[in-house]
């Protein structure tokens, strides 16, 4: 057994040579006294809230930090049938499109809002990557309250990234496509397609999000984003690829240059000339969803317009920093001086200064232009190179004491490093092929230096197997001390690319506990059981139900026929914590529904055979949970079935025709 | 007829404003904790209302029997306003007239007046724990609800604490004073 083990060690130490000559295996990678850190006791709370991408799977899972406890699985740009979000008459409107509903995507990135360059804990935003999309959630009730799709844009990657006040979130294009929806060969790439840079403007008190403007840049990838802050706060750094305007076998033809550039933006200055007029407007559609938390309803408006700012127009706006290869992370340190690139093909890591670089402008150090865009020299702008960090570095968080930690994806590590004189410090493994890394508020002025995760795409022998697709994993290293300490993995939900994290305390006291069913505005709300009813107009039966410990009313409905479009309106008068009711009906092949405390939420059903149907609460919200439910009775056409309804001893009561 | 004495006189104000706090404060809260409501139910008795997690409490009531609580279903939050302002009233003339026996008097009512109320408290919680509905959805045998008059009870999982709120101890103060002032003019003739 011991030579088995010895051997495995062997095995693994051969291919880890890079990492560390002292072998680690899934076994002996944690020290003794990590379980300590990370046990939070029954009854106690976790520290930290940490909001994870869902990837493909197109919703926000928030988990608990050091526990790495599941907490919530938030939609966004995915129905959940869970609940009903999508499925809902008040929330299909949350993922229309130009394209109509889309009820999925693929969700890559998060930034919490920020005042000052400091977390505040109101909103979190969400990018789709698929259909270009921007979310807002709220933090008070951990709800999508709003969806913004961009136009002129594919590929929605660089994004959701936001300025020091919220003053804007950005939407960068990976795939360069063409403005507008005109027919053109795909070959003649570098002459029609276009990458844009959008600015999405954030209303100060409301959150309510607008598309500003769109820069429009050559044809090439945006991949990945920061804005500045403090010194460098009118700036919005964007690392670019594929400037060599490959359009066929990129991984060949998109790798030919040792360089390519970060996307400097003076986003003032954009606005600036937005406001002066500089901009084209141009005819684009779009769709903008929100929901409003009075009617409880979200409403999707097609808009038809959007500004376009043309670097050509507007000098001083945009400018290119040579880049070694194909850069990933565009990372901007708390004081707001340092750019990092992750040249993710490069074996070094490139920092740029950014008054450097202000005075590289002022001097006009440039070697040249892209498609008319200044590229500032190389060495201008430099700070100096991380010499040998490791394969693959793709994106950098800041722990606010100097040091940078950068995740390795081909070297399977995490390397940190000192931001002032650029040498490694230490460096752990990855349990397997790390994508991002996360410090609390590690991409703010003020980052917490206790905790870092790491997302990695590759579990292997990390948890147990679950056939051919296992889990991916998140790892919680201790940054406190000198030398990293890994204490903890766990799996995760759907492929995190990015996440966000900051201290509960910001978030915790302002949870809304339930909705004041006195403030209720919704069109269908049914405020107390005596108002309960049901509407027919034509084949349309509306139904006014309510739903409270352990009843719903009316429990009992006749009169009602195969083909019509029967919706029903559950309010929940529950005026108490955590007291959901559910509601689903037999052989709905829509879903079911989560009606919060105080809350009204419309099922529809469109029956198209004849029968008793039985309806029930699915949230177990009592002892008297299981006999929460009722019967619709669905006739033939034509019967002759009066329309009645009840529940007890209200007695069925027969409805005004 | 013996004239009150300078401390008598001074009491009678201290008194009203004592019970004026009724009118701002409850006079007395029934506090509920069990393992599923880890923040507490609490209901607070006003002089003219009854608040707090009612609707909540009523909810709970209703797996066991019991009748649900509002405030139009209390004679008591109008007769106990009028029978407290009508006595401080009275303490308004008294110190007019200045009278001994007259506060000896006030003393008294007051005494039957908290008697009784107690006496109607321990009745309402008798019967809203003893009147339950003969098909309640949850039937422990041999189980009644009754909460404490005062102090501490455990109830099934509930623990429950019934005790003076803000103006109830202005209220047990202003008892205090009067039957203190009264022994003390007593003692002095
Ligand atoms: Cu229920």
């Amino acid at each position: 057994m011991k030579r088995l083990s010895l051997m495995l060690g062997l095995a693994v130490a051969t291919t880890a040579a890079m990492q560390s000559c002292k072998m680690k295996t899934a076994a002996t990678a944690v020290q003794g006294d990590a379980a300590s850190k990370t046990y939070v006791a029954p009854g106690k709370y976790d520290e930290i809230y940490n909001f994870v991408s869902g990837g493909f799977n197109g919703q926000v899972s928030v988990y608990g930090l050091p526990s790495g406890r599941l907490l919530k699985v938030i939609p966004v740009f995915a129905v959940n049938p869970e609940n009903g979000y999508g499925y809902s008459e008040e929330t299909k409107a949350m993922l229309n499109t130009t394209n109509g509903l889309i009820p999925w995507d693929d969700q890559h990135h998060l930034d919490l809002s920020q005042t000052n360059g400091e977390q505040d804990g109101r909103w979190l935003f969400a990018n789709a990557n698929n259909t270009p999309r921007v979310a807002r959630i709220d933090l008070t009730t951990f709800k999508t309250m709003e969806i913004l799709q961009i136009p002129n844009s594919a590929g929605n990657h660089s994004s959701p990234f936001i300025t020091e006040n919220t003053e804007y979130v950005v939407a960068g294009t990976r795939f360069s496509v063409p403005l507008g929806s005109e027919d053109v060969p795909i070959s003649s790439f570098k002459d029609n397609f276009h990458s844009t840079a959008s600015f999405i403007s954030v209303d100060k008190n409301s959150g309510k999000m607008d598309l500003a403007f769109q820069i429009v840049l050559p044809g090439m990838n945006l991949d990945l984003s920061h804005a500045g802050k403090g010194p460098s706060h009118d700036w919005f750094f964007f690392s670019s690829y594929n400037t060599e305007q490959a359009y066929t076998l990129l991984e060949v033809n998109a790798s030919q240059k040792d360089k390519d550039y970060i996307v400097a933006v003076n986003w003032k200055k954009a606005e600036e000339y937005a406001k002066a007029g500089k901009g084209k407007k141009v005819p684009a559609t779009y769709a903008h969803n929100t929901y409003d938390e009075h009617k409880q309803t979200a409403t999707s408006e097609i808009k038809n317009e959007v500004l376009l700012l043309d670097p050509k127009d507007c000098p001083d706006m945009v400018y290119m920093i040579p880049c070694p290869k194909s850069p990933h992370g565009c990372d901007i340190d708390p004081s707001g001086e340092y750019i990092v690139g992750s040249g993710k093909l490069a074996a070094l890591i490139p920092v740029f200064s950014f008054s450097k670089m202000t005075k590289a402008i002022a001097g006009k150090q440039f070697e040249g232009d892209f498609k008319g865009i200044p590229i500032i020299k190389y060495e201008a702008a430099l700070h100096g190179e991380v010499q040998k960090p490791g394969l693959g570095p793709l994106h950098t968080e800041f722990d606010g004491k100097g040091n940078a930690y950068t995740s390795m994806f081909l070297s399977s590590e995490v390397v940190k490093w000192s931001l002032k004189d650029l040498q490694v410090l230490d460096r752990v493994p990855t349990y397997y092929s790390v994508g991002h890394l996360m410090i609390p508020g590690g991409d703010t002025r003020k980052p917490g230096g206790k905790y870092l995760v790491a997302y990695n795409k590759i579990t292997k022998d990390r948890f147990l197997p679950t056939g051919p697709e296992l889990a991916q994993s998140a790892q919680l290293y201790d940054i406190s001390g000198d030398k990293m300490q890994l204490i903890l993995d766990f799996p995760t939900f759907g492929e995190p690319h990015y996440a966000q994290a900051c201290q509960a305390s910001l978030i915790k006291d302002k949870q809304v506990k339930y909705y004041d069913i006195n403030k209720n505005g919704h069109d269908y709300v049914t405020m107390g059981e005596k108002k309960a009813n049901v509407v027919r107009k034509g084949n349309r039966v509306d139904i006014y139900m309510t739903a409270i410990r352990s009843h719903l009313v009316p429990d009992n409905i006749e009169g009602v026929f195969v083909g019509d479009e029967v919706y029903f309106h559950v309010t929940n008068l529950e005026q108490d914590w955590d007291i959901p009711h559910g509601f689903a009906i037999k052989n709905n092949p829509n879903a079911e529904l989560l009606i919060m405390p105080g809350e009204t939420v419309t099922l529809k059903f469109s029956p198209d055979k004849q029968g008793i149907y039985p309806f029930y609460c699915t949230d177990f919200c009592s002892a008297l949970h299981q006999e929460m439910s009722g019967y619709l009775r669905v006739s033939p056409k034509g019967a002759n079935v009066p329309l009645k309804f009840g529940t007890g001893e209200t007695v069925t009561s027969v409805a005004a025709k | 007829m013996k004239k009150l004495s300078q401390a008598g006189l001074m009491s009678i104000p201290v008194v009203i404003i004592c019970l004026a706090t009724l009118w701002f404060f409850p006079m007395w809260r029934i506090d509920m904790r069990a393992p599923q409501y880890p923040d507490g139910l609490s209901m607070q008795i006003w002089i003219n209302d009854v608040k707090g997690d009612v609707p909540i409490i009523n909810g709970l009531n209703h797996y066991i029997g019991m009748k649900t609580i509002h405030q139009e279903d209390f004679l008591e939050f109008v007769f106990m306003p009028v029978s407290i302002a009508f006595f401080m009233a009275a303490g308004i003339l008294i110190m007019v007239l200045k009278k001994k026996i007259l506060y000896y008097c006030w003393t008294g009512i007051f005494l039957v007046i908290a008697l009784l109320s107690f006496g109607d408290f321990y009745r309402w919680e008798y019967n809203y724990g003893h009147q339950l509905d003969p098909n309640p959805p949850i039937k422990v045998p041999g189980m009644s609800y009754q909460p404490p008059l005062i102090g501490y009870k455990k109830l099934l999982n509930f623990e429950v604490l019934s005790q003076p709120d803000v103006a109830g101890w202005f209220y047990i103060a202003s008892g205090l004073i009067l039957v203190g002032i009264t022994y003390y003019e007593w003692k002095k003739k």
